[in-house]
């Protein structure tokens, strides 16, 4: 029984320095990519929780492990956060699959999925944006909140809602569904990507390494491969 | 309590209502068949009906949406939206609570002595009219009880709800999105109070169903 006990923990590698990473949900593919580049040269390893950010600020509020936050938005409700710097930028656009839709004011009638718009980033800059053009008291009624960004892109390549509002990145990632309308930069909200590293952090050396990591050439350069902008 | 609050409590009991009506005559008459008959495939179809209960809700919910979803199988021959609709929400909580019914009105079918059914038989009844007149009547204490605890399930009904309902403020929101939508947007005291609802809610249809099945015959 003993020597059984031993083999197994002999079998176990030598664990590595984990950093827990929670992520807005936009960012997935390029962190993904980028942790593969960094876990190469490092020897830590990197754990993502993905979501929608406003849910992970929640999280990392009520006490859940986690290193650094990336976050779609600066707006984040938590108080657990260290050191913070605004990284990367984005735009919105108007996804269909098949609805004739060529400007935000055909939304109105159409069954819309937008991230959940009083909480979540990416449905925020989409309520912000069109009540800007005065069109969301009239968007508003058919409105499907959804999870997180994701989901509001999944809603419409299922074919269920007639068309989203979602980041220009997560647009470039589904083949099924078509650009409508690129809000043009200047008239959408400011969008801005906060990364953290949270107090209290586990490994807050190994969260510092990789948070650096995130604002070096490489991993920029990662981003903008995406589809990111980045903030100088 | 506020309006928003009285409206998600409407929609909770309404829903939930239908549902648990909807689900009677189908529940019954399988439940009656498992209780009385052997026939082939009775066991795959006892395995299949209690597999809401054990599967992951949001399993179920996945299947429904891919099912009911706008270019689903289903879905695409009906003339109306399901999915993101009350409709959704209704569906869910009948097959949520599908397995709870079925469950309890077998085991009622089947303390019901045939001896009673014989000799109504013997003294001319049809079938349906021994079903109705004595059946029934016999089992309808754990056919009730089975209706409340259905009723109890769908009104906690989450998982399979919140994909393929939505979770649409208004028109989709039951209480327990409800309850998750406050939690999220860090209003717990908001939170707490729907919770407090719920607890009422379920503490009654408990209580009532163990004392109905507590009454003697």
């Amino acid at each position: 029984m003993r020597s059984i006990l031993v083999v197994l923990l002999l079998a176990l590698p030598v664990r590595a320095t984990e950093v827990r990473v929670f992520a807005a949900a936009s960012l997935t593919e390029a962190l993904e990519e980028i942790a593969q580049e960094y876990e190469r040269a490092s020897s830590d390893r990197v754990v993502f929780n993905f979501g929608a950010s406003s849910t992970l600020a929640r999280q990392i509020e009520e006490g859940a492990p986690a290193d650094l936050l990336l976050s779609a938005d600066e707006r984040v409700r938590t108080t657990r956060l260290v050191e913070k710097k605004s990284v990367l930028s984005n735009t919105l656009v108007i996804v269909v699959r098949d609805k004739p839709v060529k400007h935000p004011h055909d939304l109105v009638g159409l069954k819309l999925a937008l991230a959940e718009p009083s909480t979540v980033p990416a449905g925020i800059y989409a309520r912000e944006y069109l009540q800007k053009l005065g069109l969301w008291e009239r968007v508003k009624p058919n409105v499907i909140p959804t999870d997180n960004v994701r989901a509001a892109l999944a809603a419409v390549e299922s074919g269920n809602v007639d068309a989203a509002i979602v980041y220009r990145t997560d647009a470039r990632i589904s083949k099924e569904v078509r650009v409508a309308y690129a809000v043009p930069r200047a008239e959408g909200p400011r969008i801005a990507y906060l990364f953290a590293v949270v107090r209290d952090a586990e490994e807050p050396r190994a969260a510092r390494r990789f948070f650096a990591y995130l604002q070096s050439k490489p991993a920029l350069d990662l981003f903008r491969k995406h589809g990111f902008d980045v903030l100088r | 309590m506020s309006s928003a609050e009285w409206q998600i409590l409407g929609l909770t009991l309404r829903t939930a209502a239908l549902a648990t009506l909807l689900i009677v005559p189908p529940g019954l008459a399988i439940a009656w068949l498992l209780a009385r008959h052997r026939w082939r495939g009775k066991s795959l179809v006892e395995t299949l009906v209690a597999l809401p209960l054990v599967m992951p809700p949001v399993a179920t919910g996945l299947l429904l949406l891919k099912l009911l979803g706008r270019r689903g199988p289903i879905g695409r021959h009906l003339p109306f939206d399901v999915v993101f609709t009350w409709r959704a929400v209704v569906i869910a909580m009948m097959v949520m609570s599908f397995p709870l019914l079925v469950r309890a009105a077998r085991v009622a079918f089947e303390e019901v002595n045939p001896r009673f059914e014989q000799i109504a038989r013997t003294l001319g009844a049809r079938d349906a009219r021994v079903f109705v007149t004595i059946t029934l009547p016999l089992a309808a204490r754990g056919i009730v009880s089975g209706m409340l605890l259905a009723f109890a399930r769908a009104i906690g009904e989450f998982g399979a709800t919140i994909l393929v309902a939505g979770n649409i403020p208004g028109r989709t929101t039951t209480l327990s999105l409800a309850i998750y939508n406050l939690v999220q947007l860090g209003r717990d005291g908001e939170a707490f109070r729907l919770l407090g609802i719920a607890v009422l809610i379920a503490f009654t249809a408990v209580w009532i169903t163990e004392a109905f099945l507590r009454r003697r015959v």
